[in-house]
């Protein structure tokens, strides 16, 4: 039945979407392509009740009550959360180590050689393609195979997962950073550049007070993310919550993993809120 | 804006160096030993065993085969996701006819508890639930997901204009109807940047969720590196640098048609 409307002098015309053609077309297009991609990834739900699964996950689950609160584990678990919330802000401080130069290595606002009329130097732009593609590489490869490197060269432990999101992270914050300080509004610094001031003094008048709460806020985000991803970190090793998980996990020990589930809970919601809270008081 | 700089900075800026220091101290990072001599030297050795990256013809056909297993992980959670998240998203903005506060509360909840447990602890999960292998991976990233966008979806919803829908329904349309024509054709094109801003994430995500078992790159990854075979890894990675930008190509392009 279509809908119909009814229409002031008195015939009712039958109302029909204009669009429904192509929409039907895209859809069933959509459907033919989803077909390969179910085998590929060999969708099959069925599996979910199987009764072997259903009996591990079963006896899994209901060993999630009680969770574990022997005051032995809920000393590890305090100084895991410690470690996980330590690992996160140093990982983003060493991002920003490395993403603050090679940002304002982007930000062509400050580039001194495109002053007035003429290209600009040739040696700046490429330098500037060249800090592109290594903030790409940095954060095309995922932290944690990042940190998978790195716990074989400096071993098991914290520093491996520290450095990983330092390197995944300055490349995500170094790009930001120069497309920050590029959207921001170049005038100021371009005529403290032009009336001779030098690209620090530039920065600092004429970019950062246009940009700098956007540049915090973003940091305060990111800062959040590396507090989500430092607790699965120890899942190859590298420390922190994440560590204990995968043990409990191994062991099938479902109290301790609840425990450890309800931990993440808490610090994820947390560092949430904190971060929203703080970013709206800079807005 | 005020000139200067004020107390309340400063006491921010004090106490995120506070906080730094501290977190350093705690892990003990041997920071001067990082960039010291012997240990650069270590780490270039070690990176110098990934090269060349392995290309014989058998492998590849693997690394290829494991690639598009990531890749079909990536597309179906995201779809998967974006479904689940807009059925919840509806009732968790309170708005289409869900009046209950009940609900509204329910669907929040259920959404902060999706998003807030990793997609790497949903793969341990799933792997006990569906077995070794890329459904488990699947369904891992779609959780997660589901509940990332689930809470974009109502923000979205919250922030449209209630006027076409109301109008829609003041004139006798039933609430699907109204949703349909009157709120959906405002948030969907923010629904799908966000949709493809999560892909962006997943095929990340999808292509490290092998190590706990869950299927792709990943399990390849963890493979090699454990048997020693650093040159096959390499090729793993740059596979995975190769999809990665790709992916990243492929949605800029779709936002960009989308307009």
């Amino acid at each position: 039945m279509s809908p119909e409307l009814a229409v002031a002098d008195g015939t009712r015309r039958v109302l029909r979407d204009p669009a429904a053609l192509p929409r039907l077309g895209w859809t069933l297009v959509a459907v033919l392509l989803l077909w390969p991609l179910l085998q590929l990834a060999r969708f099959r739900p069925a599996e979910l009740f199987d009764p072997a699964n259903l009996a591990a996950m079963g006896q899994f689950l209901s060993g999630f009550l009680p969770p574990e609160t022997s005051p032995d584990f809920l000393t590890l678990l305090g100084r895991a959360t410690v470690e996980t919330l330590a690992m996160a802000t140093a990982g983003v401080a060493l991002a920003v180590l490395l993403a603050v130069p090679l940002g304002l290595l982007l930000t062509r606002s400050l580039s001194v050689a495109s002053l007035g009329p003429g290209r600009g130097g040739c040696f700046g732009a490429g330098l500037r393609i060249l800090a592109r593609g290594l903030l790409a590489v940095l954060r095309g490869v995922p932290e944690l195979v990042w940190a998978l490197l790195f716990v074989r060269v400096f071993g098991l432990g914290a520093a491996a997962g520290v450095l990983a999101l330092g390197i995944t992270y300055g490349g995500m914050l170094g790009k930001v950073y120069g497309e920050i300080l590029e959207s921001a509004d170049a005038l100021p610094a371009r005529s403290l550049l032009e009336a001779g001031s030098g690209r620090l003094a530039a920065l600092c008048y004429g970019l950062l007070p246009n940009a700098a709460r956007e540049l915090v806020s973003y940091t305060v985000y990111r800062w959040e993310c590396a507090l989500r991803a430092s607790v699965v970190m120890g899942f190859v090793g590298a420390g922190g919550l994440g560590q204990l998980m995968d043990q409990s996990m191994k062991m099938l020990n479902g109290g301790e993993a609840a425990s450890i589930l309800v931990t993440f809970l808490v610090l994820v919601l947390a560092a949430d809120g904190l971060s929203e809270k703080l970013r709206r008081r800079m807005a | 804006m005020k000139a200067g700089v004020s107390v309340g900075g400063l006491l921010a800026a004090g106490l995120v160096l506070v906080a730094v220091a501290g977190s350093f101290a705690y892990l003990e990072l041997p920071l001067a030993g990082l960039f010291s001599g012997r240990v650069a030297g270590e780490a270039a050795g070690f990176a110098g065993r990934f090269f060349p990256p392995d290309l014989e013809p058998d492998f590849l056909a693997r690394v290829g085969q494991a690639a598009l297993e990531t890749l079909a992980i990536s597309l179906l959670s995201t779809l998967l996701a974006a479904l689940a998240g807009a059925a919840l998203a509806l009732p968790a903005a309170g708005r289409e006819g869900s009046k209950g506060c009940g609900a509204r509360a329910v669907a929040r909840f259920v959404l902060n508890l999706l998003r807030s447990i990793p997609e790497l602890v949903w793969a341990t999960l799933m792997v006990l639930a569906a077995g070794l292998g890329p459904f488990a991976g699947t369904l891992a990233l779609a959780l997660h997901t589901t509940g990332v966008l689930g809470r974009l979806f109502a923000e979205a919803l919250e922030n449209a204009p209630p006027g076409p829908a109301e109008a829609l329904a003041g004139s006798g349309a039933p609430a699907l109807v109204a949703f349909l024509y009157g709120t959906l054709p405002l948030v969907a094109p923010q629904w799908l940047s966000y949709a493809l801003y999560r892909w962006e994430m997943n095929i990340r995500m999808a292509a490290i969720l092998g190590f706990v078992g869950a299927g792709g790159l990943g399990a390849l990854l963890y493979y090699s590196l454990s048997l020693f075979q650093e040159t096959r890894a390499g090729t793993v990675i740059l596979a995975m640098l190769a999809m990665t930008i790709a992916v990243d190509a492929a949605s800029a392009w779709l936002r960009r048609m989308q307009g």
